[in-house]
């Protein structure tokens, strides 16, 4: 499945962990999901690699505050593209300045990516082939944004 | 009233564009049902029993004789020359097909019109009470802050997938008249003591299945506030409501499980997390220039009372009835609001042909500043008529039948459109109200009886809202057989009250008969200047139910 970054298909650099498995050598990007990240939080920040962590859309993202500035990838999931709670984690992880990638997974479609990126997205897991030109049209669909330059200050 | 910019144009083209090519790839094949469903639905495009309904917005019941003209061409031409004015304040055609969508939204948005979030898991068209700006007991014009409203929800990129739609409702007077308790958020403008102005904010009500009034979480919000508040509120919703059962998926549900005031206290942690970040600052610059589009009209002077209206008073009893039932007072002196009853005898309500959305939008144009509302009863209001033109105007409203003088009477009937229309519904609706309207046609007796609500739903979704009448009808099906259960004491305004049931339901061809009985009991035992409700909060169900189930 295609990656895309700033709307590029990119190879995807991490090692996704499952679980409790088996971690690669020190300096690979991994990942892990948000048990493990509690329950191995200082093994794998004595890393030398790169460390990202997945959460599922029912996760709290508090439970990352402290731990924004460790971390390079957070992965959001969509289970079903119309499961909208991964919207607002995404929103406050860049409230609580996450700065590093945003990626969404699971049911990502053309008609969500422009929402998506909108609320601090930027990397995109997609089913489609032509997952490039699908970006390309959903962020050209508009200019025009209520929120935040019409009625709210910038 | 509001008119669209450049920018809301822009906005506007780009959303026909997109939806014209999602509708291109469904027919291409590129889009699945499933895929495609939601996006036709953020644009009000519905798959009902027998063909595509679109569901049009009028976002806070305004709209101009230009738009209303348009709607009547659109049905003319795309649908079967009506429209069904609807309790959310939209406009629904019921029989579009799919391949005529995309230029009927095309069409609808060169008068500045759409069906944007009238259907969806998003916040829905805003509703307000439809005598904003004229009423003479109003607080401040909710509308301008629905408009706020409309524009930050307007494809919210965080709040387009919630667990289920969301309803915001907003009023600005004493008086209740948009229901705000029974919406997923109630806005009701209000005074702080020093004199400034904001907003009472109720979350938690609804219909449905599970019928709730809902919480005040906060009693007075600075308006400056509000869209910060109102962030909290859904963020708060999006992460937490279930989404496990469509049923319990609402803020409601949310509110009823972990209460008001912890409800209140996670709005508010949130709410202040969003201040700290700098907040939701409303732009005063804009918010200037949306107060500017409401600010009111210039009235030409007008007297008060004029002469040659209460002579035609005095000499027909026909226009003083229709002028004391139809009409409401306006805070310009020499001004009325006149209601026009989208519930003539014998019509399904809230239905009106091309034909009479025209000559609605002649008579706005002649007596009432080119503009119209759409008020949640389902009924048209002219909101800037001057008295003087009482007469003529209630002889052009006679000749197409909306002069009907039953507005909060017996016969002016809330009804969904049941299952004549809709795939949910398990009964009919639309002839039960006709049967209702046609047994209480006299006149003399429906006025004797008094502000009566009868509210009839097709279905346990509510959407005749029968919960909140002071006597609702639900549409059960037995066997195959449509019978209606009961209730009775509800209201939906200021002291909003859910209806309670009074015994088995009643079949389809019992159930008017049961409510004429029903209705001469109360004439029989109520006292001097007491309403149905009145007498059905002192007396309780009883001597009711005892009316309903006597053998006929």
């Amino acid at each position: 499945m295609p990656l895309l970054r700033q709307g590029r298909a990119v190879a995807d650099i991490w090692t996704h962990v499952e679980g409790e498995g088996e971690l690669p050598t020190d300096d690979v990007a991994v990942t892990v999901d948000a048990a493990r990240w509690s329950a191995d939080r200082d093994r794998l920040i004595a890393r030398s690699g790169p460390l990202g962590v997945r959460l599922a859309n029912n996760d709290p993202v508090d439970l990352l505050a402290e731990d924004l500035g460790q971390l390079a990838l957070i992965v959001l999931h969509f289970p079903k593209f119309s499961d909208g709670r991964a919207y607002s984690q995404a929103r406050r992880l860049r409230r609580l300045g996450f700065a590093g990638e945003l990626r969404a997974t699971g049911n990502v479609l053309q008609d969500q990516l422009l929402l998506m990126t909108r609320v601090g997205f930027d990397g995109f897991v997609m089913a489609a082939p032509d997952a490039e030109r699908r970006y390309e049209a959903a962020l050209a669909a508009y200019d025009h944004f209520y929120q935040p330059r019409r009625i709210v200050a910038a | 009233m509001y008119r669209y910019d450049d920018f809301d144009r822009a906005f506007l083209e780009e959303r026909v564009a997109q939806f014209r090519d999602q509708v291109a790839r469904r027919l291409a094949g590129d889009l699945n049902e499933d895929e495609f469903k939601p996006l036709r639905l953020m644009n009000g495009l519905y798959l009902q029993l027998h063909a595509y309904m679109l569901r049009i917005a009028i976002p806070y019941g305004t709209l101009s004789s230009l738009q209303m003209r348009r709607l009547a061409e659109v049905a003319q031409r795309w649908d079967r020359g009506y429209g069904h004015f609807t309790t959310r304040q939209n406009i629904q055609l019921n029989w579009i097909r799919l391949e005529d969508a995309p230029d009927i939204i095309a069409a609808l948005a060169e008068v500045d019109m759409h069906g944007i979030q009238t259907s969806g898991n998003c916040i829905r068209n805003v509703t307000a009470d439809q005598y904003a700006g004229v009423a003479a007991d109003e607080i401040e014009d909710p509308r301008i802050w629905a408009e706020i409203l409309r524009q930050w929800s307007t494809n919210h990129p965080e709040f387009s997938f919630l667990p289920r739609k969301f309803k915001i409702a907003v009023t600005g007077a004493e008086l209740d008249r948009a229901a705000i308790r029974v919406h997923d958020i109630g806005l009701r403008m209000c005074r702080a003591p020093d004199g400034s102005t904001g907003f009472e904010v109720v979350v938690g009500g609804g219909l449905g299945r599970t019928p709730l009034i809902g919480k005040t979480i906060r009693d007075f919000l600075p308006k400056d506030d509000l869209l910060g508040y109102l962030e909290a509120v859904m963020r708060v919703y999006n992460a937490l409501g279930r989404r496990d059962n469509l049923y319990k998926a609402r803020v409601k549900i949310l509110v009823h499980d972990i209460g008001a005031e912890r409800m209140a206290a996670m709005v508010d942690e949130e709410f202040q997390a969003i201040q700290a970040e700098g907040g939701v600052a409303l732009d005063p610059v804009l918010v200037a220039r949306i107060q500017d589009h409401f600010a009111p009209p210039a009235y030409a002077p007008a007297p008060e009372g004029p002469p040659e209206v209460l002579a035609l008073e005095r000499a027909d009893p026909a226009f003083a009835r229709w002028r004391a039932t139809n009409t409401a007072a306006h805070r310009e002196p020499g001004y009325v609001i006149v209601n026009l009853s989208l519930k003539p005898h014998g019509r399904p309500p809230g239905d009106a042909t091309s034909g009479e959305m025209r000559a609605v939008a002649d008579m706005a144009d002649r007596w009432s500043l080119g503009e119209i509302r759409v008020a949640h009863e389902q009924n048209l209001v002219l909101p800037h008529v001057r008295q003087a033109d009482l007469p003529d105007l209630w002889r052009a409203a006679a000749a197409i039948g909306f002069a009907t003088p039953n507005i909060g009477h017996l016969t002016d009937i809330i009804a969904c459109p049941g299952m004549d229309y809709c795939a949910l519904a398990t009964a009919r609706s639309i002839p039960i109200a006709e049967r209702l309207a046609d047994r209480f046609k006299n006149l003399d007796r429906l006025h004797d009886i008094g502000p009566f609500r009868i509210n009839i739903s097709g279905c346990i979704n509510a959407c005749g809202h029968h919960h909140v009448g002071h006597v609702g009808l639900l549409g059960v099906d037995k066997n195959g057989e449509e019978f209606y259960q009961i209730t009775l004491g509800g209201s939906a305004e200021e002291d909003t009250a859910i209806g309670r049931i009074v015994g088995p339901a009643v079949s389809s061809a019992d159930v008017v008969d049961a409510i004429e009985r029903l209705v001469e009991t109360y004439v029989d035992i109520r006292e001097a200047g007491e309403t149905f409700l009145e007498t059905c909060r002192r007396v309780g169900n009883a001597p009711f139910k005892e009316s309903i189930y006597a053998a006929a």
